[in-house]
């Protein structure tokens, strides 16, 4: 069994995050924000592989998810956290980002329990409707800045914070898919009429894949705002969410180790990438066409046997 | 007789305009091998379906246990002692032979996502017990040495007999088979009439199976029931059912009526 140690490895992952966290001042500023970056997108594009690897409901609505929790989480530090003293910051930030995740949760099931009985296609199109309705709906309100956004939130994303929460998701995924009750997510995967008569509730199952993944993509739009410190409607639009549903694609689906170093070689490849100005984006493109006629596998499968994943 | 296990009252399913099943009366007891038969087309698919709460009836009453199964779903009633295989075999195409039949056992347990998350004593106990229960059965059907292969990529008469093991993996009270010889040549068939016989009398089930292969049929079941666009036309024992004019009508289409 992979996941005996698996508390453990969490809490060492967690432990070394801190621990780099404490020296990140004598870090490259630019390699430090890149590597969080890099810890966002994992959680994003692990959490998102719960619902369109593992459970094979194909989702376009994780930005959504993330905006959720990212403009709450930013409110709920913008009111009482930039005025509290130090040491009360960390608990403020902390509960701002469960307070996030939470409420993006919350959308997760009110989008998740009426359009889960749509398969394939017509699901892809109606998360894609629910990202933008999401996008439009902080665009026009006041509260949240409008079209402007949210400014001046408190750069309080750290390299702990985000690996820490990184290695978080990546271990919720890992056991709740690697245990006899998640062996249910992929039988909805691979078979929902067969699952259902082997006693598995589909519907069940899948409304916890779509729960728990917008939880952690609330958590992780939560970490987004405190690190870039401004919230702007328009950094959530389609795009975000494709650039996440590539991610898991690339990483291969369900296979929580390749989408991984997905999530890590993409968004590193952006920044060198940004100097071709408005070309990044045909290159990016491209190169994920060449990737996927040559691994349409995904890039980290390698040949061995799907239902071993982790 | 005591109550049947199973009881299907006057069961009628209309899809639109067709009325795939009408009028159907079907009662099978604890332990008894009860056979399904009828032409292409007759709604044999279909009554499984209703059976296992794919479909819902338009009239009429399904009792399993002495209660209705109305208005449950699938995995309702595969909780309640209902298990079946497909006509087209339904393995898990991305998991093993083991974690197919891992899926199934987790129906009777009260683990779920705060044992999968915490991993505490009572989970890995949990997860030694499932896999003892899978490999016990696994060995019985000899289909231990290829627990991590891939379900799918088993030889075809392993995933049929695969997917006997999944449904036996719910702790079935009652097995539905929908045509489990398709495909098999007559050495393959003759193997399975033994496992039939064989599951039904090791795990004390009552089995439903509908089947086209007459001599499957004719070889195990004890009784038969035969369907044509969705009526019964007999039920009776092999050797009543082969001397029945209107079953032998359906299946030859002899004008018995119009002659």
């Amino acid at each position: 069994m992979m996941h005996t140690g698996a508390k453990r490895s969490l809490l060492t992952a967690i432990l070394i995050a801190i621990v780099v966290s404490l020296f990140s001042a004598h870090f490259n500023r630019y390699y430090r924000d890149v590597a969080i970056d890099v810890a966002i997108n994992i959680i994003l594009a692990v959490s998102l592989n719960l619902i369109n690897g593992h459970t094979g409901q194909f989702s376009l609505g994780h930005a959504g998810f993330m905006a959720v929790g990212g403009y709450i989480a930013a409110k709920i530090t913008l009111v009482f956290g930039v005025a509290a003293a130090t040491w009360a910051q960390p608990f403020i930030f902390l509960g701002a980002l469960v307070i996030g995740g939470i409420v993006a949760a919350l959308a997760g099931l009110a989008v998740g329990v009426p359009s889960l009985r749509l398969r394939g296609d017509y699901l892809a199109i109606v998360t894609l409707g629910f990202g933008e309705i999401i996008r439009v709906i902080f665009q026009t309100s006041e509260t949240f800045g409008a079209a402007t956004g949210l400014v001046a939130i408190p750069k309080w994303t750290t390299l702990g914070w985000g690996f820490g929460i990184a290695a978080i998701t990546v271990y919720v995924v890992g056991c709740l898919v690697n245990s006899t009750y998640g062996r249910g997510f992929l039988a909805v995967h691979d078979d929902e009429i067969a699952a259902g008569a082997m006693g598995i509730n589909p519907v069940r199952y899948k409304v916890t894949a779509f729960v728990t993944g917008a939880f952690f993509a609330g958590v992780a739009g939560g970490l987004y705002a405190h690190h870039k410190t401004t919230l702007s409607p328009s950094g959530f639009d389609f795009m975000k969410s494709i650039d996440i549903v590539v991610m898991v694609i690339l990483g291969g689906m369900g296979n929580t180790a390749g989408v991984i170093a997905a999530a890590v070689i993409l968004t590193a490849v952006q920044e060198p990438l940004r100097a071709l100005g408005p070309l990044r984006m045909v290159v990016f493109a491209l190169l994920i066409i060449v990737l996927m006629m040559l691994r349409p596998q995904g890039l980290f499968s390698f040949g061995k046997k799907k239902g071993a994943n982790a | 007789m005591s109550e049947p296990l199973l009881e299907l009252r006057d069961v009628t399913i209309r899809f639109g305009g067709l009325t795939a099943i009408s009028a159907f009366n079907l009662h099978i007891g604890e332990r008894e091998l009860v056979g399904l038969i009828g032409p292409n087309g007759a709604g044999k698919t279909t009554a499984f379906n209703l059976i296992t709460g794919v479909y819902q009836p338009t009239d009429g009453a399904i009792n399993f246990g002495g209660r209705t199964t109305l208005g449950q779903r699938p995995h309702h009633l595969a909780k309640r002692g209902i298990a079946r295989t497909f006509q087209n075999i339904r393995l898990f195409g991305s998991m093993s032979v083991f974690d197919n039949v891992r899926t199934a056992v987790q129906v009777h347990r009260s683990h779920g996502i705060r044992d999968a998350l915490v991993r505490m004593g009572g989970f890995r106990r949990g997860e030694a017990d499932v896999e003892k229960q899978v490999m016990e059965l696994l060995e019985i059907f000899s289909l231990h040495t290829q627990r991590d292969e891939n379900a799918k990529s088993l030889p075809y008469g392993d995933q049929r007999r695969l997917e006997i093991v999944r449904a036996l993996a719910t702790k079935p009270k009652l097995l539905l088979l929908d045509e489990p010889a398709a495909g098999m040549n007559p050495t393959e068939k003759v193997e399975l009439m033994k496992l039939i016989r064989f599951v039904q009398e090791k795990f004390g089930l009552a089995v439903l199976l509908v089947e086209h292969d007459m001599k499957v049929v004719m070889g195990i079941c004890e009784r038969i029931a035969v369907l044509d666009y969705g009526q019964k036309i007999g039920e009776g024992t092999p050797a009543e059912i082969q001397k029945n004019p209107k079953v032998i009508a359906a299946y030859l289409g002899q004008e018995v009526e119009h002659a």
